[in-house]
């Protein structure tokens, strides 16, 4: 067994783990839960060398141990398997589950590889989890599914009495998640003690035999799964009791004006399964869901940053294929991203030519934006939207957060679209900012605009959303409208079981 | 500092601005060089044309400051094209072996010349574009097989040239400047119409700033690297017309040997960086002309051709110094201490 006790971490100001105490149990499978920042990633960086706590112990079978480096840990038995799959693309399977370890040949005969043994070794590891596999092959030409279970083959190659396999399927398709559980079900009832950090609720139920959950770098509860309500869990990682009286809504689509924007059976691989959507000129719609339930997804593959594989998107009522962000915003669409930095802005161009690309974009290249036009045009939307920047032509890199967020709503603002997506546009930016920003999209609304609204944050879908429509596990499950908009119901519809809230 | 930064009028601007420290330094060689030689800066008219080391210098840094045009729009996508010298070799072994061994009429060699640039450069953009190689690697290619290329089709020989058309750009003068400068001139003047009177140019900078960022603006990303690098490879054309002009040869093996080279310092030399985005199409120019000011100017101190280099490297290292804004910031605090404490009843500041 392998225990933490009283584990502490700080970072600068930020204090990620508070005291926890966490058991991983031989023969059980425990997830782990939390919300983005609650201390599950250095939870587990302490339990496998990566992170020294500040303070606690950590315990292998009652006796504690010290962890320096990942290897200490692999020593102990403690293996995981990170997010995303580290194996080497253009080695074999063979190659990479040896990896660090190959054994070798005495040093007088050179110190070479036996690569008849590791072959045999990783033969081994696969029989383990039942998978046929030529080891020779490179793992590049796997399916993710299949390097995730090579993945874990390569965690178990060193005796690994504990496995921890952080987010094991986020990219996978339903399928290839039910692989994946039945080879963990295998391993469990080899005696492992095996850690899962999922978001996805119908998941955690299906494979976990207990449940832990982490806010704000404390433990606040673990139950076994039989005896947690999805309510209570999902209560316990937002941390808000959910008004038991809260009904679910009626999940019946009906339209009261001509939707400016229509899903239907939104389908990517690894993304989405299956989102309607529906959102009406001078509405805005919300979307909720936890983290990784096809929020962000959704917006992308309205907007043609990654299209969807199967689905129907129709524009003022006409059907539309859009593949590309450029085929998106000719039919009026314009999408604020959530990763200001790494999606949105221009760094050292200055405010004026981050203002203007979308609508030069639009216009196309012959057709330029002249100088004239571009500062009147800055000059207006620097005004209306209360950007505070010294001049114009200072390079948008040296705003601040909530400067550069107005400015990027305004590069689509000039476009004059029809239809706003919008993800998690008050993240990370000061109060004032947010409420610019807030009060902004309800006079865009009121203008006629349809505004489909993402965010974490329940208080301010509710304040700014006439409807939401409820995302889970890729999918939207619930549609709220009206009184039923408030977060306590959003709550409830986003822990639902599957059975009660899908639509299908 | 930051107020002074952030002040879009005054002296800031201009020394942010990215060609500034390349004309400082050019202006500080010449009067070097007129102080070592008292003739350096003056120019005199003969037979219609004007003659003298200035004009010298233009018409010998005008190949390098056509290449560095075509190697600026690639730079700001955050790209670079290390096969002009190869395309250089290609272009001037196609025009000379077409006019002198196959009797081709010298507008259509000059243009299979340039057509064959311009697609080395679909070639590069492709690769760029499509397979999504790194530009380094991708361009690597062609610098590699260029030559081979260049080698193949002048059969490994060198390729004289008697036809005076061809030779026209190398020797004569038009409008009173070497033909070679006049080029440039019109070079120039198209690259700054294609890139500052359209779109292209805030395409391309927003490309080689953040390619997601512009992407999801409903930027063509994919037609701008592609235009990038065929205009790349347009210009490495051009050069190589110039080069097989000047020494009224092809020679395979030596055409724009390194050229690639001198180009990407021109550029860095003129402000534009390494790391895409904002450039400047002037800075190039001066970067190119300031280097071949270099050159003469070490020239008329007796600096040996062997040693060359060192005070070449001194320089340009001086100049992206200067363009840096860490090290002028570092700069400008050592400089504001040091005044404080030489005033008398002030403290210094930490």
């Amino acid at each position: 067994m392998l225990a933490a006790r009283g584990l502490r971490k700080r970072f600068g100001p930020v204090l990620a783990l508070d005291s926890v105490d966490l058991e991983i149990r031989p023969g059980e499978v425990l997830g782990l839960m939390g919300e983005n920042g609650a201390g599950k990633s250095t939870l587990i960086k302490c339990l496998t060398g990566l992170h020294r706590p500040d303070a606690g112990t950590i315990e292998r079978d009652g006796r504690p141990i010290t962890l320096r480096s990942p290897r200490d840990a692999e020593a102990l038995g403690v293996s995981t398997v990170h997010q995303e799959v580290h194996l080497i693309p253009h080695a074999t399977v063979a190659e990479n589950i040896c990896l660090g370890r190959e054994p070798r040949r005495n040093w007088l005969l050179g110190g070479s590889i036996r690569w008849r043994r590791v072959r045999e070794r990783a033969n081994a590891a696969l029989a383990r989890l039942g998978l046929a596999l030529d080891v020779r092959r490179e793992v590049s030409t796997l399916p993710l599914a299949i390097r995730q279970l090579v993945a874990i083959a390569r965690a178990l190659d060193i005796e690994a009495r504990t496995l921890i396999l952080d987010e094991p399927t986020s990219s996978l398709d339903r399928d290839e998640v039910e692989r994946l559980f039945s080879t963990l079900r295998r391993l469990r009832g080899e005696g492992l003690g095996i850690v899962v950090v999922t978001h996805f609720l119908d998941q955690v139920y299906a494979i976990a035999d207990r449940i832990a959950v982490l806010r704000d770098g404390r433990l606040v509860g673990a139950a076994l799964a039989a005896s947690l309500p999805r309510a209570e869990l999902v209560a316990m990682m937002v941390g808000r009791a959910i008004a038991p009286a809260a009904a679910r809504a009626s999940s019946e689509a009906e339209r009261p004006r001509a939707a400016a924007l229509s899903a239907r059976g939104l389908r990517r691989r690894g993304a989405l399964d299956g989102v309607d959507l529906d959102v009406a000129a001078g509405e805005a719609v919300g979307l909720a869901g936890l983290l990784g339930s096809g929020r962000s997804e959704t917006l992308r593959a309205l907007f043609g940053a990654d299209p969807i594989d199967e689905g129907a998107i129709e524009v003022s009522g006409r059907r539309h294929s859009i593949r590309s962000p450029g085929a998106a915003m000719r039919l009026g669409l314009a999408f604020l991203s959530e990763d200001r930095r790494g999606d949105g802005i221009l760094p050292s161009l200055s405010v004026r030519d981050n203002l203007i690309t979308a609508l030069q974009a639009q216009r196309g290249i012959l057709r330029r934006v002249g100088r004239r036009e571009a500062a009147a045009l800055a000059d207006r939307l620097i005004a209306s939207l209360r950007i505070k920047a010294p001049s114009a032509s200072t390079p948008i890199a040296r705003l601040s957060g909530g400067n550069q967020q107005k400015v990027l709503l305004a590069r689509w603002l000039a476009t004059d679209p029809r239809v706003l997506l919008l993800d998690e546009p008050t993240r990370g930016i000061d109060i004032g900012a947010k409420a610019d920003v807030l009060a902004l999209v309800a006079s865009l609304r009121e203008k006629g605009l349809a505004v489909v609204f993402v965010s974490s944050e329940l208080e301010e879908l509710a304040a700014a959303c006439g409807r939401v429509v409820v995302l889970r596990d890729r999918r939207s499950v619930a549609q709220l409208r009206g009184a039923d908009v408030d977060p306590s119901a959003m709550l409830a519809a986003v822990a639902a079981a599957p059975e009660g809230g899908a639509r299908d | 500092m930051t107020d002074a930064a952030s002040d879009p009028r005054g002296m800031a601007r201009v020394l942010r601005a990215p060609a500034t420290w390349a004309l400082v330094a050019l202006a500080a060689l010449l009067v070097a060089g007129a102080v070592g030689s008292p003739g350096f800066l003056s120019v005199e008219m003969r037979d219609g044309r004007l003659y003298g080391t200035p004009i010298d210098i233009l018409n010998h840094g005008s190949k390098v400051a056509i290449v560095a045009i075509g190697m600026t729009l690639v730079i700001a996508t955050r790209g670079v094209d290390l096969s002009v010298g190869a395309v250089v070799a290609i272009a001037s072994a196609i025009v000379a072996t077409l006019v002198s061994q196959k009797g081709v009429a010298w507008p259509i060699a000059m243009a299979g010349a340039l057509g064959a640039a311009l697609l080395a450069g679909l070639w590069n953009g492709s690769l760029v574009t499509f397979l999504r190689l790194q530009p380094i690697v991708a361009t690597l290619v062609l610098m590699v097989a260029g030559r081979g290329i260049a080698q193949l089709i002048t059969d490994g020989q060198i390729v004289t040239v008697r036809d005076p058309a061809v030779a026209f750009l190398g020797n004569a003068s038009l409008l009173l400047l070497p033909a070679t400068v006049s080029a440039l001139a019109v070079i120039s003047a198209l690259a700054w119409l294609g890139t500052r009177r359209t779109a292209f140019g805030l395409f391309l900078e927003a490309v080689g700033e953040n390619e997601r960022a512009a992407r999801l603006s409903g930027i063509p990303v994919r037609p701008v690297l592609l235009v990038a690098y065929a205009a790349c490879g347009l210009c490495a054309g051009v050069a190589g017309l110039i080069d097989c002009a000047y020494i009224r040869a092809a020679d395979a093996n030596n055409a724009g040997q390194l050229l690639e080279l001198d180009a990407i310092l021109a550029v860095v030399l003129g402000g534009t960086a390494l790391t895409g985005g904002r450039f400047s199409l002037l800075g190039s120019v001066i970067g190119a002309m300031l280097m071949q000011t270099l050159t003469k100017v070490l020239y008329v101190f007796d600096v040996s051709a062997d040693i060359a280099p060192a005070p070449k490297a001194a320089i340009v290292l001086a100049v992206c110094l200067l363009q840096s804004p860490t090290f002028r910031a570092a700069c400008s605090r050592h400089l504001e201490s040091a005044r404080a404490r030489l005033r008398p009843g002030t403290e210094a500041r930490p």
